[in-house]
């Protein structure tokens, strides 16, 4: 194992502290925004998806199906190169949240729709009858409903973005991963393999494991109480 | 002749279709063995993590599982793809000429399928201790009173109907790997992602206008999302028939 011992590959690790400080701030930046877009884009082609309009369901399927059937390392990629060859560069970590927020986005609107589905479908009847219109019934009555089954699918997206920032790699990222590997690989700091993978691991881990640990110990009670209604 | 139409006369040059072809064999190749070595580590991880609870040398493995399981789950494909690089050992099987690949590329490929597949094992672990979750303890009683030890147990009663009832699950992971493998672009010139940008940076040497153009972009990763989409899709259709059956069956 090359360095996992050696206090000189730790000691460079240390040195070069900043490098990984700085990679881990460009990969918790791109995922927030990215976040962010995703959100909005979820809520919006979830919303469609359930609106029993035939257009803006048509719509909001290609959306899912085009993206959630493609890698995002191609999106990336295609977005990329588009802007660069066209003149219209916009960044790496730009590049980077667009194209995460639009990837996650179609996760995301998978997501809202089963909250929304899972709704029975006397709800609906019942707010309409209440003379509630679309706004006010979905924020009042189906919403409140859904978010329990709606978060813990959700927060496992998030985690998964937080993973899929590594796809910046391959347009010359700046996050996390790309800078451990220009560490590694480097001509003054290379060498210190084990170390640097070790510390760029354990960022990710303690980044995640908290997320997708709330995620499941959630669907677990849901389901437990789920199991006592039914009883 | 414009832009466009050179660039899609890219895509009628039979050496750059081979190539592109064989990348789609490559991507098919190593997802499928991926998600079948998945499956067989995925279900010894998902037994122990979730039979193995009682006693202290099981508790050590069902400690390990766990670690396994988490370790993977919550740290980068592409990090694994990289550590693998450099500690995987690598036979000397693959050390050599193989499938059209040059010695480096059989045994970069060989690195970086060692990564996908702990990655992908991780995430199947979890798929089917869901479906060993649902099976009922009588299960377990009936098989003893049968006579059945635990390993014939586990073979012959449990992982059979885990299996059935994660079906849909495991084909759609199918789709995962297939988007997953692409990951290996970042290492080598094998699998579909890494062909069509490697087609890319030389463009300007095929489509006969001497630049690279956006129209390039838009022909060469359009023509790959295609691909992808073609065989994604065609999964997640096999998948829904399969949930629809199911619930006809149930109902």
């Amino acid at each position: 194992m090359s360095g996992i011992l050696s206090l000189r590959a730790w000691g460079k690790v240390w040195s070069y502290r900043t490098t990984f400080a700085l990679g881990l701030f460009n990969t918790v930046r791109t995922a927030v925004f990215a976040i962010l877009i995703a959100l909005v884009l979820g809520i919006i082609f979830g919303l469609m998806a359930t609106s029993g309009k035939k257009i803006l369901r048509a719509v909001s399927r290609v959306y899912v199906e085009v993206i959630q059937n493609t890698p995002i390392l191609l999106q990336t990629c295609f977005l990329y190169y588009a802007l660069a060859f066209s003149n219209h560069s916009i960044g790496i970590i730009m590049t980077g949240i667009i194209a995460l927020g639009v990837y996650t986005g179609a996760y995301m609107a998978e997501v809202i729709r089963a909250g929304i589905e899972a709704i029975p479908k006397g709800q609906f009847e019942a707010a309409a009858a209440q003379g509630f219109n679309y706004i006010e019934k979905m924020y009042y009555i189906i919403l409140p409903q859904s978010i329990k089954i709606i978060l813990p699918p959700m927060v496992n997206q998030v985690v998964n973005l937080i993973k899929n920032t590594s796809c910046l790699y391959i347009i010359g990222g700046a996050d996390l991963i790309s800078l451990t590997y220009s560490f590694v690989t480097g001509e003054n700091t290379g060498g210190a393999y084990a170390p640097a993978y070790l510390i760029s691991g354990f960022l990710f881990f303690i980044i995640c494991y908290p997320l997708s640990r709330t995620a499941s110990a959630w669907e677990i009670s849901l389901k437990q109480r789920e199991a006592r209604l039914n009883d | 002749m414009t832009n466009v139409e050179a660039s899609l006369s890219m895509l009628k040059n039979a050496n750059i279709l081979l190539y592109i072809g064989k990348g789609v064999l490559f991507t098919m190749i190593i997802s499928v063995i991926a998600v079948l070595s998945g499956i067989i580590i995925g279900s010894v991880l998902a037994l122990v993590r979730n039979y193995c609870t009682k006693g202290v040398v099981p508790r050590i493995f069902h400690t390990l599982s766990v670690i396994y399981i988490e370790v993977f789950r919550n740290t980068p494909l592409l990090l694994w793809i990289f550590i693998c690089l450099v500690f995987c050992p690598c036979p000397s099987l693959f050390s050599r000429k193989l499938f059209g690949l040059t010695s480096v590329e059989t045994k970069l490929l060989f690195k970086a399928s060692v990564a996908l597949i702990l990655f992908t094992s991780s995430v199947v672990a979890e798929i089917i201790r869901g479906g060993l979750n649902g099976i009922a303890k009588g299960q377990f009683e009936a098989a003893h009173a049968q006579g059945f030890n635990i390993v014939q147990t586990f073979i012959y009663v449990i992982l059979p109907q885990a299996y059935r009832s994660v079906m849909p699950t495991l084909v759609s992971q199918v789709t995962s790997t297939i988007k997953d493998s692409s990951y290996l672009a970042n290492v080598a010139v094998i699998e579909l992602m890494s062909r069509v940008k490697q087609i890319l940076s030389s463009a300007n040497r095929y489509n006969g206008t001497g630049n690279i153009n956006v129209s390039d972009v838009f022909v060469l990763f359009g023509f790959a999302a295609l691909i992808y989409f073609a065989i994604n899709y065609t999964l997640s259709c096999i998948v829904r028939r399969m949930q629809k059956r199911r619930r006809k069956v149930k109902a």
